[in-house]
């Protein structure tokens, strides 16, 4: 029973936590319909730089907010190559996520793990310690129940907003923007923006939380993202009341749980990534399937 | 009664004089010495526009038909800036717009497409598109993306169209049949104040039926906003009985042209012998 509820309880806190990247990668999927691959680029840069801020002795909720405009700054990045220089959607995403590599070193100096044990967090300072003092690991569990949450409610707002709107116009029909006088390419270099700022944070928060960072933890995020994405939509897409936003998350907590269990079920680390793709590529035939039997013509071909 | 009712008349004949008045050599678009070439220094080179001119006066009702690759679809690009222009000047309102990119050109053009699907935004409401197409005049910000005191305007417009659509605010465009769609369109794209609006066989996609309503619905948009309008379509029927001008395409040209009284005597029959006698002079030349 313990160990079951040790198990919910690392499920519940990294749900949430990879759910603020699930958030960032439905803006750019699913509202933009863009698959940014940059994103296995910006989480590590969140945590690392997280990581170094911290070292630094900056207040760990700002260093939260500079890892979002870190992130948005890459996106920014992505978004020019594809907009500007006319780059596909998925080169432009390879392209930053790889020379994000070199930026994340530089910010580690150059070290492959960056650990701040012991070092100020959200987790161990304020809010966080006082949760934790009450609820032991469950007190983590809160403290990222909340972050995710507040994001949650910020981007909902955020969408319903006049901007907003305009940007799930881009993504819906980019010549509807145009007719209305406005350049689809810069809604869609903000969308980018938003979605690498929050998977930077998301980064940002994993690492305050292990109190380390590692500069290799980005591979295969954008894959965990998405098929988060599908599947929320997938399982809980129909059920009105419940947002995109909402079923990105809950996607999230599903995939997590599947890996957790796979883990348990004494399955090797190193065939963790084959079985992340495994999990994507079922996520993405229940969504296709899904698709089709509300007979949307569109298909998403390009994954 | 009848007294009030000339009275009445008299008056609009006379607004609408002085209006003739005025307007009569305003024109509200000019095509000057247009050339464009497709895939120029390739076996696929086309020169499609040499030295092509024309113009539109203001308020006037152009209906424009060809054959296939005629070049309409082309002509309309480089009007709204869809696609570059090599030489010659386009203007509008006397204002040269040639460099001016298609986005800003949006804020006095409004354009209905052949696809119903391009006029809207499939994956918002009814009510979302018609919130962000009421905005276009001014900032996009982070206030309420929808104004709760313009949703009874916009079931009043909708309501117009006698579809049905003031009930169904809250749908997705996505799910709208493609009349519903084009006329969504059409409500959209004149909902702000335009200058120009371009038809692009916005009812090529329809069935017969939706297709006269769509047509009906244009005609009464355009004489209510009096806006200048550009519509090509391949329904004769429709170039013969809309519009106060018809024009004729064939291979970047305008090859047949008639307003006014003339347009009026101009019947379907005398449409297609002009199409049969280009088919045989192409013929002849090749
Ligand atoms: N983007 C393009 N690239 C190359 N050729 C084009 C392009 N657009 C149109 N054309 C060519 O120009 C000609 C005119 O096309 P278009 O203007 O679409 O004709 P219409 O609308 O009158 O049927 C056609 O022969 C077409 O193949
Ligand atoms: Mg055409």
């Amino acid at each position: 029973m313990d160990i079951f509820l040790n198990l919910l309880s690392v499920i519940l806190r990294e749900g949430f936590i990879y759910g603020i990247m699930a958030i960032g990668v439905y803006i750019t999927y699913k509202v933009l319909d863009f698959p940014d691959l940059s994103v296995d680029g910006t989480f590590p840069l969140g945590g690392c730089a997280s990581a170094a801020l911290i070292t630094l002795g900056v207040n760990p909720i700002i260093a939260c907010v500079i890892c979002f405009g870190a992130g948005a700054l890459a996106g920014l990045v992505t978004g020019i190559l594809h907009v500007k220089l006319k780059i596909t959607d998925l080169l432009s995403g390879i392209l930053v996520m790889t020379a994000l590599y070199s930026v994340n070193m530089l910010v580690t100096s150059k070290k492959a793990v960056l650990s701040i044990f012991n070092m100020n967090t959200i987790f161990n300072t304020g809010l966080g310690k006082l949760l934790y003092d009450i609820f032991g690991q469950w007190g983590w569990v809160i403290m990222a129940a909340i972050v995710c949450i507040i994001v949650k409610i910020l981007v909902d707002i955020y969408l319903s907003t006049k901007s907003g709107l305009l940007l799930r116009g881009a993504g819906s029909n980019s010549l509807f923007v145009t007719s209305l006088g406005r350049d689809p390419g810069n809604m869609k270099i903000l969308g980018l923006m938003l979605g690498n700022g929050l998977t930077a944070l998301s980064g940002a928060v994993l690492t305050q939380q292990k109190e380390s960072a590692d500069v290799s933890s980005g591979t295969g995020m954008v894959v965990m993202a998405l098929a988060a994405v599908i599947l929320g939509e997938a399982l809980f897409g129909k059920v009105s009341f419940i947002r995109a936003t909402t079923t990105a998350v809950l996607g999230m907590m599903i995939y997590r749980t599947g890996l957790t269990v796979a883990m348990q079920m004494g399955l090797d680390t190193i065939y963790l990534k084959a079985l992340m793709s495994g999990l994507f590529i079922i996520a993405l035939l229940v969504g296709r399937e899904n698709k089709k039997r509300q007979n949307n013509s569109v298909l998403r071909s390009r994954l | 009664m009848d007294s009030l009712d000339n009275k009445k008349d008299i008056n609009i004949e006379e607004k609408t004089d002085k209006k003739i008045g005025n307007k009569i050599n305003k024109k509200t678009v000019e095509f000057s010495h247009i050339y464009k070439t497709f895939n120029p220094g390739t076996v696929n080179e086309q020169d499609l526009f040499t030295d092509f001119n024309l113009s539109l006066k203001e308020d006037s009702f152009n209906s424009v038909v060809g054959s296939n690759g005629s070049g309409k679809t082309t002509m309309l690009n480089l009007l709204c800036g869809s696609i570059p222009i090599d030489s010659g000047d386009i203007l509008i309102d006397g204002k040269n717009i040639t460099k001016m990119k298609e986005h800003r050109r949006s804020r006095f053009i409004g354009r209905v497409y052949q696809d119903p699907a391009m006029g809207t935004c499939p994956g918002l409401t009814i009510l979302e598109n018609m919130s962000l197409s009421d905005n276009k005049e001014r900032k996009y910000t982070l206030a309420p993306g929808i104004d709760k005191k313009r949703v009874d305007y916009f079931r009043d417009e909708l309501s117009l169209l006698g579809m049905g659509l003031e009930d169904k605010l809250q749908v997705k465009v996505g799910t709208l049949s493609g009349g519903q769609r084009q006329a969504l369109s059409l409500l959209i794209a004149t909902m702000s104040p335009i200058k120009l609006l371009i038809l692009d066989e916005h009812t090529a996609a329809l069935d017969p039926k939706s297709s006269e309503l769509v047509m009906d619905l244009t005609q009464r948009v355009i004489s209510e906003k009096h806006i200048t309008t550009i519509m090509v379509t391949h329904n004769l029927k429709f170039a013969v009985s809309y519009g106060d001008r018809l024009l004729m395409m064939h291979r970047g040209d305008v090859v047949f042209e008639a307003s006014g009284e003339d347009k009026n005597n101009v019947s379907i029959k005398d449409l297609t012998d002009r199409f049969d006698e280009i088919s045989i002079e192409d013929g002849n030349t090749l």
